[in-house]
């Protein structure tokens, strides 16, 4: 099978081992989910539980696409579960003291995100303050910040309307028997447009003579896509319809996969991260994008305090603490590197749906918060000695 | 200095790189006492012998064998030969600039007693050291603080406090203003009459007819000649550069046309440090399809000179003004020198050039990335047929474009840095060092693309430490020494000689005696 290189990639197992992290990584997931799936009598994958399982990891999944880009870029930032605490603290206040209309402060906190953000970035690429530093000075003074606007006390209950972010599900125009009609459309909708995008992409691939992937690897991988798609959609429009937070999620996913991987912006993040001193030299302004990485970040951390918060329906000062580390282990299990220039979005939503199910299934099982912290580590420290010793064999 | 022992010597080193020899059985005596010069071109193999004895490449690495004092020498590591009293200063200070005098000093080598260091004795002993290299500093001192010909004193310093008996200064004088020079070789000499041997690298006759004893010259990686005592600098000269000139280029017949660009009083800083000049008032224009080549040493300002106008990405610009097609255009950044169409293949393709993690296929339109986008987003088939034709175009030699470029070859990295920069469209290409490091057919391979891309009317500067390159390849030659402009000539009428008296001649002080017509070419030059 592998006995000639061409250039149309025929050689299957040449693909695989050029791939294999990509491919890894899914499978990954594929086998834990299965295993969570059998230990725990099928409760894994019960409508309810599918449910809950995006609900709990929603903050996870919106920050992850942020960091994503700020690790490809070669920084870090350990200041975003502050960041979230910090705004789902002035969300609360604003709201609940203030009586302020819940549309209006959630733009206010977004645009209060962003501006953190902004005042960190501007540090990390104009003055070149390592990040770590930086984003450690910001978790410690938002942490602070969030004691002191709640008065160490909770803030709460949320009016109906803002908690419908977090706990919400999307409305059915076509009645209120199940399945929820408005999701399975949704739902199945999308799994055919990212079919026919890929069968798209394929052929032209192929007119140009540039598909890599053999074709079997093409089909299981879409049908395996398609299939879980379409089924979870299934499942979860037989329980109460699609999470709104979860149509929240997919919109940002496929929005900074298409960032990341399609246009000159996510381009030049990768070369920065890459080799900063030759994107420099290829005319690439690195202080503004770097910059940008940073504002995009602290508002998507807003955005998922004011989903934690409207989740537990208050504010608390400890919300948030170690979100960050959370959020870091998700990105690096799906395969970004230390050192910048490599990741992808989906790899890091793949990672925090890894450590999200054996978050839940470790708890399913009534594993002590003990053990479960012990396997995430160990989860994590195996799938980057894989990608180091994967990196040593090429 | 009259001993007729040897205290080194080097038989029949051999020492081979993947894919290049860089020492053939080269043989060096060495007496003690004397003040020995090492010349030879960029690349002849002088700081790899240095190397070599100092055991930075350990025993067994090469071939060939070393006497010290007439015993045979096997240095597995650098501590082995400073053991023995061999003591190496690299061109490039290894100080620490964070730490003080006396740290750096005895770093590696601390003055303590169970690991706790005994300051006051480091202190004492530092001041002991540097009154003997004449230097009048706290041994508290920041190094950082200081100039670069106090840091060159630390590290001879630094050598004495090892007990150094053989010394050897890779280029010592070289980022050293004309005062700390004088005063360095001063101080060479006075070690000389307390015993000390020492080796030392140079490119500057005139310091090595001022304190040399002798000289030994290499040229590509063989020990041409050896001369004691006194002798003519044109008889150095062509020891040095004398190698034959095949049919190593492609033949062109230039099209040379209106002149595009012109600079004028281009000056540029040094950063930090003592602001020396790294570019020194440079004027020159290039004409369209024509060839221009940058002759000079390493450090003279060639690179900087390139990399300065391509968006100021070196030192601090002082002043100086550039004109494309008769209008003053402004390069303080990247993406405008990009956009008044200059281009810089840059002489580090590893570390400044290409994305090594990436494909061919991502790295081609990095510079030029709207040309493959519409409302920023990418079109990957555009994209993979642009880089498809580059791989054609200039013979990429690689499975797929999908191949990260750490994988290729020296040859084919660099096509894939032109590929770049010709996707960018530039009027202006600057090619610094394009050939490297990469074998002689690929070469051959760089020379034609400079050839068809003058004729296809682009202006051409390229940088080159090769001089037989330069003289193959380019119309007219600028020659560079101390970040000043010191010559310039139809390389029809250049010779490598010529070249080297200009460079050679332009360092010595300007009143001397017997100013020659090259002097004086280079001075209207730099008038």
């Amino acid at each position: 099978m592998s006995d000639t290189t061409t250039d149309r990639g025929s050689d299957t197992f040449g693909f695989i081992r050029r791939n294999i992290r990509q491919y890894g990584i899914l499978f990954a997931l594929v086998v834990i989910m299965a295993f969570f799936q059998v230990v725990t009598g099928g409760i894994l994958f019960r409508p309810v539980n599918l449910t809950n399982l995006f609900l709990q990891n929603s903050h996870i999944v919106i920050m992850a696409v942020g960091m994503l880009l700020i690790i490809v870029a070669g920084h870090i930032d350990l200041s975003v579960g502050s960041i979230a605490a910090f705004v789902g603290a002035l969300a609360a206040i604003m709201i609940v003291k203030m009586g302020l209309p819940v549309p209006l402060v959630v733009v206010l906190g977004l645009a209060a995100g962003a501006l953190i953000g902004a005042i960190q970035g501007y540090w990390i690429a104009y003055w070149k303050i390592p990040s770590f530093i930086v984003t450690l000075a910001g978790m410690l003074v938002f942490r602070g910040l969030t004691m002191w606007a709640l008065q160490g006390q909770s803030i709460g209950p949320f009016p109906k309307e803002f908690q419908m972010i977090a706990s919400g599900f999307i409305p059915d125009f076509f009645g209120p028997d199940k399945p929820n009609t408005l999701s399975l459309v949704l739902g199945w909708g999308a799994a055919l447009v990212i079919l026919w995008l890929q069968i798209r992409n394929r052929k032209r691939e192929e007119a140009v003579g540039i598909a890599d992937e053999p074709f079997a690897f093409f089909v299981g991988k879409n049908a395996l896509i398609f299939v879980a798609l379409a089924a979870m959609t299934w499942a979860l429009a037989n329980f109460r319809g699609l999470p709104n937070v979860f149509i929240i999620m997919a919109l940002l996913v496929a929005l900074y996969a298409f960032i990341s991987e399609r246009t000159t912006l996510g381009r030049r993040i990768y070369a920065i991260g890459g080799n900063e001193k030759a994107a420099k030299l290829s005319g690439i302004n690195v202080e503004r994008i770097t910059f940008l990485t940073f504002v995009n970040m602290g508002m998507l951390a807003a955005l998922a305090g004011m989903v934690v918060s409207a989740r537990l329906n208050s504010a608390t000062p400890k919300a948030g603490v170690g979100f960050e580390l959370d959020v870091i282990a998700a990105v690096f299990i799906g395969g970004a590197s230390m050192s910048g220039g490599v990741g992808t979005v989906v790899g890091a939503i793949i990672g925090a749906f890894i450590m999200g199910v054996m978050n839940n299934g470790m708890s399913i099982l009534g594993i002590g918060i003990d053990y479960q912290q012990v396997i995430k580590g160990l989860v994590l420290m195996a799938a980057v000695i894989f990608d180091v010793s994967n990196k040593r064999k090429s | 200095m009259v001993a007729m022992d040897a205290i080194l010597e080097m038989r029949g080193i051999t020492k081979e790189f993947p894919g290049v020899k860089a020492l053939d059985n080269v043989n060096l005596v060495v007496r003690p006492g004397e003040i020995r010069a090492l010349c030879g071109e960029n690349g002849a193999g002088k700081s790899t012998l240095m190397k070599v004895l100092s055991g930075v490449y350990p025993h067994g690495s090469y071939d060939g064998e070393i006497l010290y004092k007439g015993k045979p020498m096997a240095f597995k590591k650098i501590a082995d030969s400073e053991h023995e009293g061999i003591v190496i200063i690299h061109q490039e200070l290894a100080l620490v600039p964070h730490m003080s005098i006396a740290e750096n000093i005895f770093l590696g080598n601390e003055i303590a007693k169970n690991g706790v260091i005994d300051r006051h004795e480091t202190n004492r002993r530092t001041a002991e050291l540097l009154a003997k290299v004449g230097l009048r500093e706290s041994p508290e001192t920041k190094v950082g603080e200081l100039g670069m010909g106090k840091q060159q004193l630390i590290e001879i310093a630094k050598a004495l406090s090892k007990k150094v008996e053989l010394l050897i200064l890779d280029e010592p004088t070289s980022s050293l203003n004309e005062h700390d020079s004088a005063a360095l070789l001063r101080l060479l000499a006075s070690f000389r009459e307390q015993g000390m041997t020492a080796i030392m690298i140079s490119h500057k006759l005139n310091e090595i007819s001022e304190i040399c004893d002798s000289i030994t010259v290499l040229r590509d990686g063989a020990t041409v000649s050896h001369h004691s005592g006194m002798v003519p600098e044109s008889q150095i000269i062509k020891d040095m550069v004398g190698r034959s000139m095949d049919d190593r280029y492609p033949p062109r017949e230039p099209k040379i046309g209106e002149t595009i660009m012109q600079v004028r009083n281009w000056t540029v800083a040094e950063e930090g440090g003592d602001g020396r000049l790294l570019v020194n008032n440079a004027n020159f224009d290039l004409k369209q399809g024509e060839v221009l080549g940058i002759a000079g040493l390493m450090g003279a300002g060639r690179t900087e000179l390139a990399m300065s106008l391509f968006g100021r990405s070196v030192g601090i610009f002082k002043n100086g003004t550039a004109t494309i097609h008769g209008k003053e255009v402004d390069l303080s950044t990247v993406s405008k020198a990009i956009k008044a169409g200059l281009a810089y293949v840059t002489e580090d393709r590893k570390s400044l050039g290409l994305v090594l993690d990436d494909s061919i296929r991502r790295n081609i339109p990095l510079a030029n990335l709207p040309g493959v986008a519409r409302n920023g987003i990418i079109d990957r088939h555009k994209e993979g047929k642009v880089a498809q034709d580059y791989r054609k175009a200039i013979n990429i030699r690689a499975p797929s474009i999908d191949q990260a470029t750490v994988n290729l070859s020296g040859g084919n990295q660099q096509k894939v840095v032109l590929s770049k920069w010709l996707f960018s469209e530039p009027e202006i290409l600057i090619l610094d060092e394009p050939t490297r490091g990469i074998d002689v057919g690929a070469k051959y391979e760089i020379y034609t693309i400079i050839r068809d891309l003058a004729a296809a009317g682009k202006s051409i500067i390229v940088i080159s430490s090769e001089m037989p390159e330069l003289l193959g390849i380019t119309d007219r030659v600028i020659v560079m020494n101390e970040g000043r402009l010191v010559g310039e000539m139809p390389t029809s009428e250049a010779t490598q000689e010529r070249i080297m008296s200009v460079i050679i001649k332009s360092g010595h002080d300007l009143t001397e005696e017997d100013i020659t017509p090259e002097e004086i070419e280079a001075e209207t030059a730099h008038v």
